[in-house]
């Protein structure tokens, strides 16, 4: 009873200290089914807008991003809804486990925490199975919160039982990703191998199933996330896989509480790989310094940004029926630009996309600057004869090529894959051009950036807002209906959306030199002012 | 010529003083120890030597240059090691090491290995895996690797276990005999004791004693614990001794330096059984100080 108690106090202590994470994570996944649950119908208002979207999902294309579509040849918006978003809401959630999870396992361990718990009279194993069970309850009462209200909505074809299995389905993939981690939290000696093998995991079932939904149902079935799809709500209704799901969720747990039970504190089943005694010649500078840093992240940029553009292209063989059949993408697309054909104006639409996501990783390494500063760790750069400007300028270097990778890394997603769903349709120089005409637009913010870091360092973060404005006025104002001058207000908005605009330099020279000036300025306010003590 | 000169040194944070009109003088191949208690103004008066933080008034010269304006040529020939020693996560110990001293230039390795073998630290190790001390060490390595002819460390033997902080003091003796300069903020008093030419206390932004450790221990009292055969009954009477307490027949007091003889005296007549006397350390000079302005 005592050790009931324990545990039933270690659960309590997680959910106050994730009180609000929880709640942030529940409420988006949550509000945002419901938000396409409800647009479902204002989407497809008639029969041929249903026709087209589907039509869409049963490409081979879409079926690999996406997962099968069931419940054919007569979809209902519960079919459609399955096939749109069940995959994506269940990455999500696995997303959610294994940063929630990770934190109370190896991070609480690397923080000395539970240290401090074990020190107590409590069994060894009581703060991972308090991690695993309130994880396992917190995710099983989002799949309700999302399968019952569901139902309540009284939506056409989504009935009371398809509403549960898809909330439920939910569930038993983010109990699933709960035990992975804690297992996975027991092989690595760290947070970052945790975080690390976790979402390779997640990766490597998404792979299985992308290349199994289209040849191999066996490869699909292996992977939890192939493994959902077949629950098929409201269609089948199936409970078997969900059954499967939740045994093996009580294996993997059960393992890595036995695991945990064996190991030492801070220690891992993994081998821990020593590094090297000595830095290789070309750790030698700060921009050195800043590719060993970052490399990782930018290869992992460049590939979203890649699968970002391919999986656009992926459906541009589809685009013209179904764009000309629904009317609200339609809209969304003719308010970027009302001339050319709809396959150009979709492609420059895409261009904005690929531009303005590829801007995130360029403005992450400029903020790099700015996060190691609070950390302390300019000084030791600082105190050995580097300058300010150098070490600025290097950051800014490294955003620059960041920012050409990402358009090149983009254009050529959008090209493989494109050029392949409308039989080599495409020119892979007009596409490059289509991408490399927002650069200057990019550098703009790299510029005000370097002008937040030298002027109003604690306002750096506040860049992102401008991206996010800068993302909504240019991809949704014509359908908010906002003003011309709005998009004007963001650096995108005076770029000539190529193929459908003609290209003017004016534009691009004045971005130049705004970058330039801003760029300057940032640097020389950046070498005049105090560095910020460590926090 | 001096190493460095602090001249009514003033930095504020908004209007808050955190250093108020400090004057500091480092004389070539001098230990300078300086001394407070945290919050005093220790790190910001090192960093604006280092020229991390620009000076609202006064004048920071190092080897004659203008710290904020001549930072880098300054930088070539100073060693600094920060008081928190935060490193990159995933290089190890030994790729920082390499690149902290190629920033400065360095190409003779010697130093390097003799001074990881000394620390006993594991070099092959990711940043994120090492503990305080062996973040400490990291850092001190790659100072005290470096040709300098100024060392500044800013708290440098938070962390170091008693072993590895003997080792630290005998690389700043052998830095003192090859007659670099080295200035050494600290609160761990003891290792100050033993290493420092000279000393200036710190408080508050402002410095409130500077001197040689003989210089200053004349402000402070001596700890007196002794057994006679006859009971010291006027020993609270005589002048210069102060905080008198009996246990076990023990009696302990304090003696202001100047009075030691006399009390001696004093106690020699009541037949000494046991004496010690402990030296003031320099949690006495800060008591002393606080006492002082508490009063």
């Amino acid at each position: 009873m005592l050790k009931d108690n324990k545990l039933f106090m270690m659960m309590k202590v997680i959910l106050r200290k994730d009180r609000v994470s929880i709640l942030v994570w529940s409420l988006s996944l949550i509000s945002f089914t419901f938000y396409v649950a409800i647009a479902m119908p204002y989407l497809f208002p008639s029969e041929a807008d249903l026709m087209a979207m589907t039509q869409m999902l049963e490409n081979p294309a879409m079926i690999s991003m996406l997962g099968p579509i069931y419940g054919g040849p007569d979809y209902t918006f519960g079919a459609i809804m399955a096939a749109e978003m069940l995959i994506f809401t269940g990455i999500a959630v696995a997303v959610m486990n294994i940063l929630l999870v990770t934190k109370h396992t190896r991070r609480d361990e690397e923080d000395g925490l539970i240290e401090l718990i074990q020190s107590l009279p409590v069994k060894k194993t009581i703060p991972l199975k308090a991690t695993l069970i309130t994880y396992g309850f917190v995710n099983l009462i989002i799949g309700l919160i999302i399968g019952i209200p569901l139902e309540l909505m009284h939506i056409e074809s989504m009935d009371m039982m398809g509403s549960i299995v898809y909330g439920l389905t939910l569930s038993a993939i983010g109990i699933i990703f709960v035990m992975l981690t804690g297992l996975m939290a027991q092989l690595s000696s760290s947070s970052r191998g945790t975080l690390g093998l976790s979402f390779l995991l997640l990766g490597l079932f998404y792979m299985m199933r992308a290349i199994g939904d289209i040849s191999s149902e066996a490869l699909s079935l292996v992977s939890p996330l192939g493994l959902m799809m077949r629950s098929k709500p409201y269609v089948d209704n199936s409970l078997i896989p969900l059954t499967i799901m939740i045994f093996a969720s009580f294996f993997i747990g059960y393992v890595a509480i036995s695991l945990n039970m064996k190991r030492d504190l801070d220690a891992g089943f993994l081998p821990q790989k020593n590094g090297k005694a000595e830095a290789s010649k070309y750790l030698s500078s700060p921009f050195g310094l800043i590719v060993k840093l970052q490399k990782n992240s930018l290869v992992i940029w460049a590939i979203t940004v890649f699968i970002l553009g391919a999986s656009y292209g992926s459906i541009l063989g589809d685009v013209d029926s179904f764009l000309e059949n629904n009317s609200m993408y339609g809209q969304l697309i003719s308010n970027i630009n009302e001339n050319g054909s709809v396959i150009d104006q979709f492609v420059a639409m895409l261009h904005v996309v690929i531009a303005l996501f590829g801007t995130i990783p360029v403005l992450n390494m400029i903020l790099k600057l700015r996060k190691e500063e609070k950390k302390g760790r300019l000084e030791h750069l600082i105190s050995r004869s580097v300058t300010r400007n150098k070490l600025m300028t290097s950051y800014l270097t490294f955003a620059f090529l960041t920012s050409i990778l990402m358009s090149i890394s983009g254009a050529m997603g959008l090209f493989v894959a494109g050029n392949q769903a409308t039989q080599g349709g495409l020119n892979f120089v007009k596409i490059l051009e289509g991408t490399w005409v927002y650069l200057p637009a990019v550098w703009g913010m790299i510029g005000l950036s370097s002008l937040l870091i030298g002027i109003i360092p604690k306002w750096t973060k506040g860049i992102w807002f401008y991206l996010t404005f800068s993302f909504i006025s240019i991809y949704f104002g014509g359908l908010l209906k906002l003003p011309d001058w709005v998009p004007k207000l963001s650096p995108y908005g005076h770029v000539p959306q190529l193929p459908v605009d003609s290209y003017h330099f004016t534009g691009s020279l004045i971005l130049i030199f705004i970058s330039a000036i801003t760029i300057v300025i940032g640097i020389s306010a950046f070498s005049r002012r105090d560095l910020d003590n460590p926090a | 010529m001096n190493v460095l000169e602090v001249k009514d040194l003033v930095k504020k944070y908004g209007d808050f003083p955190a250093i108020n009109g400090i004057n500091l003088e480092v004389k070539p191949g001098e230990v300078y120890g300086f001394i407070g208690p945290n919050g005093a103004g220790k790190t910001t008066t090192i960093r604006t030597v280092l020229g991390i933080l620009k000076a609202n008034g006064g004048e920071v010269k190092v080897f004659e240059q203008d710290a904020w304006s001549d930072a880098v040529k300054i930088h070539e020939r100073i060693a600094y090691v920060p008081g928190d020693v935060n490193l990159w996560s995933n290089l190890t110990g030994g790729e920082v090491i390499d690149l902290f001293l190629r920033l400065r230039g360095q190409k003779n390795q010697d130093k390097k290995y003799k001074l990881i073998e000394k620390f006993d630290l594991d070099v092959t190790k990711k940043c994120r895996t090492y503990s305080k001390g062996n973040r400490q060490k990291v850092g001190l390595i790659a100072a005290l690797a470096s040709e300098a002819d100024l060392y500044i460390l800013d708290e440098p033997t938070s962390g170091l276990d008693p072993l590895m902080e003997r080792v630290f003091q005998e690389c700043i003796m052998d830095l003192k005999a090859e007659g670099k300069s080295i200035f050494l903020s600290s609160h761990i008093l003891s290792e100050v004791e033993q290493l420092c030419d000279r000393i200036s206390i710190i408080k508050n932004g402002k410095i409130i004693e500077t001197g040689s450790m003989k210089e200053l221990r004349h402000l402070t009292r001596s700890l007196v614990s002794v057994k006679t055969k006859l009971p010291l009954e006027q020993i609270d009477q005589l002048e210069g001794v102060k905080d008198v307490r009996l246990e076990d027949g023990v009696y302990q007091f304090q003696v202001d330096a100047k009075q030691i003889g006399e009390v001696m005296t004093y106690l020699a007549n009541h037949q000494i059984e046991y004496i010690e006397n402990m030296p003031p350390t320099l949690e006495d000079l800060f008591m002393h100080h606080y006492g002082k302005e508490e009063a």
